[in-house]
């Protein structure tokens, strides 16, 4: 059965299969994060507590959301890469750090803007907030070593190897709230005992969610398509 | 060897690093928990016995109906607690807007032993993982 699937392990074969789906992500995208956006922004109601300061949580969440599932999928890319050794595995994993960075970023900077107003303070080392500024430096590190391993097959397995060694970092970031005193709150949605966030609010946060996750595929997917094309090139360079 | 399978070889090398990834981090962190948790409550500040006046965070919730402003209102007063213990917090300065009885605080300063009291030079609000409107708040407090 499986054996079936192993042509789409050929980098052209898969260009070919994915390249309508790209399309069909950004318009997608486009249009959930808009419509998330406009939700979020002029319909949702205001918090009991924080007011209007709550409409910052439809971006940081989604985009915190993002940083760590793309994590999730960069682990499991490398795990098949060194059981498997498709090199389209490892291809992908290692365009993702380059778009899941700048989710990552947002989520600091937007969670940064948020707690000024809250909490009274732009920046504590509580258990969330480091291991999230960790996730970020993990992301670094990843980027690095894809750059500094550009044209040499090693880079694939330091790559996938490292990145295995820092995906500790996401069950850390996820129940950091839970294991320790934190000045970040528990979870509200991925909760034992469903979500505690009312239907209002919850609704436009899963709009922007799902629109964010398109536009990480459609990023990430062009990524590859270059990725691939360098390599296309390169290879037919260097037989002149 | 048993394992003659190459891809079984090599999953199982990455169970094997993972789990051992896992133990290490598991009793790393178990060393660090003290240093890990951001605040302490206000029983584990009491039951702490070094005398040291150190630089330290406590946090719990603003007690009801102890707040007391000094006469020219910069002066704030109020007490923290776990529900079991308390501790008496002295702070000079803003407030943030979430401040208010029964509210998460989390105060950062110096605890005198022998006056029991806490010299804050910061004081962070705290908000929970309920989120909904205030219509919705409003209706679930006149239910109670």
């Amino acid at each position: 059965m499986l054996k079936k699937l192993h042509k789409y392990a050929n980098p052209n074969k898969f260009i070919l299969v994915v390249m309508p789906i790209k399309n069909i992500c950004i318009y997608a995208a486009v249009f959930l994060i808009a419509l998330g956006l406009v939700l979020g922004l002029f319909f949702s109601p205001p918090d009991y507590q924080q007011g209007e300061t709550v409409r910052i949580m439809y971006i940081h969440v989604s985009s915190a959301w993002m940083s760590l599932f793309a994590y999730v999928l960069i682990f499991f890319l490398s795990v098949s890469y060194l059981i498997w050794k498709f090199p389209l595995f490892v291809l992908i994993a290692k365009e993702i750090p380059f778009v899941a960075i700048i989710f990552t970023l947002i989520t600091l900077i937007t969670g940064s803007l948020w707690g000024k107003p809250t909490w009274g303070t732009y920046w504590v080392w509580d258990a969330r907030l480091t291991s999230f500024l960790i996730l970020l430096f993990i992301y670094l590190g990843l980027i690095f070593i894809d750059k500094t391993f550009k044209y040499n097959a090693n880079g694939d397995l330091s790559f996938s190897y490292l990145s295995i060694v820092g995906a500790i970092n996401i069950p850390i970031i996820k129940f950091s709230v839970d294991w320790w005193n934190t000045l970040h709150q528990p979870a509200s949605v991925i909760r034992a005992g469903g979500p505690s966030i009312s239907v209002e609010m919850l609704i436009p946060l899963m709009i922007m969610s799902f629109g964010i996750f398109l536009l990480f595929i459609y990023l990430v997917l062009t990524n590859i398509q270059s990725a691939i094309d360098e390599r296309k090139f390169l290879f037919l360079s260097s037989k002149d | 060897m048993f394992l003659k399978n190459k891809k079984l070889k090599r999953f199982s090398f990455l169970v094997v690093a993972c789990l051992s990834i896992s133990l290490a981090t598991f009793f790393v962190l178990k060393a660090l928990d003290e240093k890990i948790v951001f605040f302490y409550t206000p029983s584990k500040l009491l039951e702490k016995k070094d005398d040291k006046l150190e630089y330290i965070r406590v946090g719990g919730l603003v007690k009801e109906k102890s707040i007391s402003y000094s006469d020219d209102g910069l002066n704030v007063n109020f007490m923290i607690t776990d529900n079991k213990k308390f501790v008496n917090v002295m702070f000079r300065g803003i407030l943030p807007d979430l401040f208010r009885e029964n509210q998460g605080v989390v105060v950062e300063g110096k605890f005198n032993r022998e006056k029991k009291i806490f010299f804050a030079n910061k004081v962070l609000a705290k908000h929970d993982e309920n989120y909904m409107p205030p219509e919705i708040h409003k209706a679930l407090e006149e239910e109670k």
